[in-house]
């Protein structure tokens, strides 16, 4: 219609049709699949925290919650799948997972009915606060959750009673794989719907929100509880995949490494979840190898390159270059 | 004449205070179906608080408002939105990062209730779309409909602020400074879209520049240190000497 098209990828205007480059992602994972055979372990956690990362773009990037405490419901989702498998007996990995999810969507719902009353730092605060009580209950319910030593003895059966999880993590690593897809595809949807539209309206102007007269409250509410539901099912894949569950899964600092992640992939875009976790992940291993003790400095170093000159992360910087060329050609 | 079915709002006896400070003292205000009633006063009148208590965004000390006969006294902020009350803001209260067409299709969107479906595409819902265009046809903003608000000039912010309002298809219409901050060659395409207005909607307008309201307005309220001074058709209000004194006088003369 005109020259300068809106630059979202959402909306009443946008075309909700897959493109071609969101299925590079897909490719990309699957040859992994067939060319690194020895880093399959690492590429599961990947796909893993890149769930994780989606559900955390959902309410920072579309809804625009700011918040530390995301491990509260990928660490409640972990616990929950490994204490099923560990203490109960409960081996199946379908019923963990969904266990783990409806775990995520029950502390999203009644946590998020209370802090989204409230807003910015105060918000920011309780987020913090509720994943610190649940690192503190973990770390003390040693019965259940194995205290500090961590929660040992997680057995997952085959996944639909066919597939074994075996040690070079084959298994582990494609079943992550559809996992994850199913999440990307659920998350897509959404944020395509008019339910998306209103949440970056909600980002955009909350005031204006409530003065079209949008119920604001319950839409956050809604965001809030699906994405500690996704969260909840990272949690229980990473369970299942390490068959151990560590009190770290909890922690305000797997809360904040998320956030840099998403930081560095591209908050608010669905694909800077894919990009950051591959950069965050891949680079940690990379440096721990090179310089174990100062992996940390490495990473400290990209993030602040990423806030200073390139604050749409890696995807804003190839959106800058694509466009330039466009406008060469 | 005044028949009580025929207003559209209506504030009884509405005070507020914040302490000591009276913001709102006693204000009877009474807005027929489909008028063209402007609110004036000078600066820190307390015009602003008027509106904020009749969307909702503050809640008033004493007194009631009644929407089309309703008391919505006690009626949350969207609530009233649902039952016809729109407003636009002096400082524009944009979805800046959002196209043109979105920002009046999430206000459309919301008043047919599409807005909380997760699951087909926004784009699919051709109905919203086609009803947002025709209405920012209408102002003359079908070219901008892909635009971004960021990259739009000023003088078209404001009509994308009344055109948000206008996708609720309110009853009541409250509008807060929509000239405020455009230059004069531009404000005329804002008058413009004034006078076209849907008759049957009841408006009111608050407003500075008193060539907009004397050429809007059928009635006009004016308003002192929270309280109404006078109220009255135009020729009257321009004849009377206390507004001359409060408010047109210092005006003129600026």
């Amino acid at each position: 219609m005109t020259t300068k098209a809106a630059a979202q990828a959402s909306g009443y205007l946008a075309d909700s049709r897959i493109r071609w480059t969101e299925w590079l992602p897909w490719v990309a994972a699957l040859c992994g699949f067939f060319l690194l055979p020895e880093y399959l372990a690492l590429g599961a956690r990947i796909l893993i925290f890149i769930l994780y990362a989606l559900s955390l773009d959902l309410i920072v990037g579309y809804a625009g919650i700011i918040t530390l405490g995301h491990s509260a419901y990928f660490g409640l989702g972990a616990y929950v799948a490994g204490i099923l498998s560990a203490k109960l007996g409960v081996t199946d990995p379908m019923v963990q997972l969904v266990a783990a999810a409806c775990a995520g969507a029950f502390l999203g719902l009644i946590t998020g009915a209370i802090i989204l009353r409230t807003r910015a730092l105060t918000l920011l605060m309780l987020t913090l606060a509720i994943t610190s009580v649940l690192l503190e209950i973990a770390n003390k319910a040693t019965s259940l959750t194995g205290g500090a030593d961590g929660l040992s003895g997680v057995v997952v059966a085959p996944v639909l009673g066919l597939f074994k999880f075996d040690i070079f993590g084959k298994t582990a690593y494609l079943y992550c794989f559809i996992v994850l897809f199913v999440g990307w595809w659920f998350v897509r949807r959404m944020v395509y719907s008019p339910f998306g539209t209103s949440l970056t309206g909600v980002r955009e102007n909350s005031l204006r929100m409530h003065a079209i007269g949008a119920p604001v409250y319950w839409r956050l509410v809604l965001v809030y509880t699906l994405s500690a539901t996704i969260a909840g099912v990272a949690g229980g894949l990473i369970t299942q995949t390490n068959q151990f569950v560590g009190l770290n899964v909890l922690s305000f600092e797997s809360a904040g490494e998320l956030l840099v992640m998403l930081i560095l992939g591209g908050v608010g875009r669905i694909y800077g979840a894919f990009v950051g976790p591959v950069v965050f992940l891949v680079a940690q291993d990379l440096l721990a190898k090179q310089f174990p003790e100062y992996w940390y400095f490495g990473i400290g170093v990209m993030l602040v390159l990423v806030v200073m000159f390139a604050r749409g992360g890696v995807l804003g910087i190839l959106d800058g270059i694509l466009s330039r060329l466009r406008r060469k050609a | 004449m005044n028949a009580p079915q025929t207003l559209a709002l209506e504030t009884r006896s509405l005070c507020k205070t914040f302490g000591a400070l009276t913001v709102a003292d006693d204000i009877n205000f009474r807005l027929e179906a489909g008028a063209r009633h402007a609110l004036i006063g000078p600066n820190g009148a307390g015009k602003t608080t008027f509106i904020n208590m009749l969307t909702g965004v503050l809640r008033p000390s004493s007194g009631h408002i009644v929407l089309g006969g309703e008391n919505i006294t006690q009626v949350a902020q969207a609530s009233r939105v649902k039952r016809g009350l729109g407003r636009t803001f002096q400082i524009n209260a944009l979805f800046r990062g959002l196209s043109v067409l979105d920002n009046v299709a999430l206000a459309v969107a919301e008043r047919r209730g599409v807005a909380r479906r997760t699951w087909r595409s926004a784009s699919s819902y051709a109905d919203i779309r086609d009803e947002s265009l025709e209405l920012l046809s209408t102002l003359g903003l079908a070219e901008d409909a892909s635009q971004r608000i960021l990259d739009l000039p000023y003088g078209k912010q404001r009509l994308v602020e009344i055109a948000i309002a206008l996708g609720l298809r309110p009853s009541v219409l409250l509008l807060d400074e929509p000239a405020a901050g455009v230059p004069s060659v531009e404000s005329h395409r804002i008058l413009q879209v004034l006078d076209n207005l849907p008759k049957h909607m009841a408006i009111l307008i608050i407003e500075h520049d008193m060539d907009v309201v004397f050429r809007f307005a059928q009635r006009i309220t004016v308003l002192v240190q929270g309280q109404v001074l006078v109220e009255g058709p135009p020729e009257e209000i321009s004849k009377d000497r206390r507004v001359h004194q409060v408010y047109l006088g210092e005006q003129r003369h600026a």
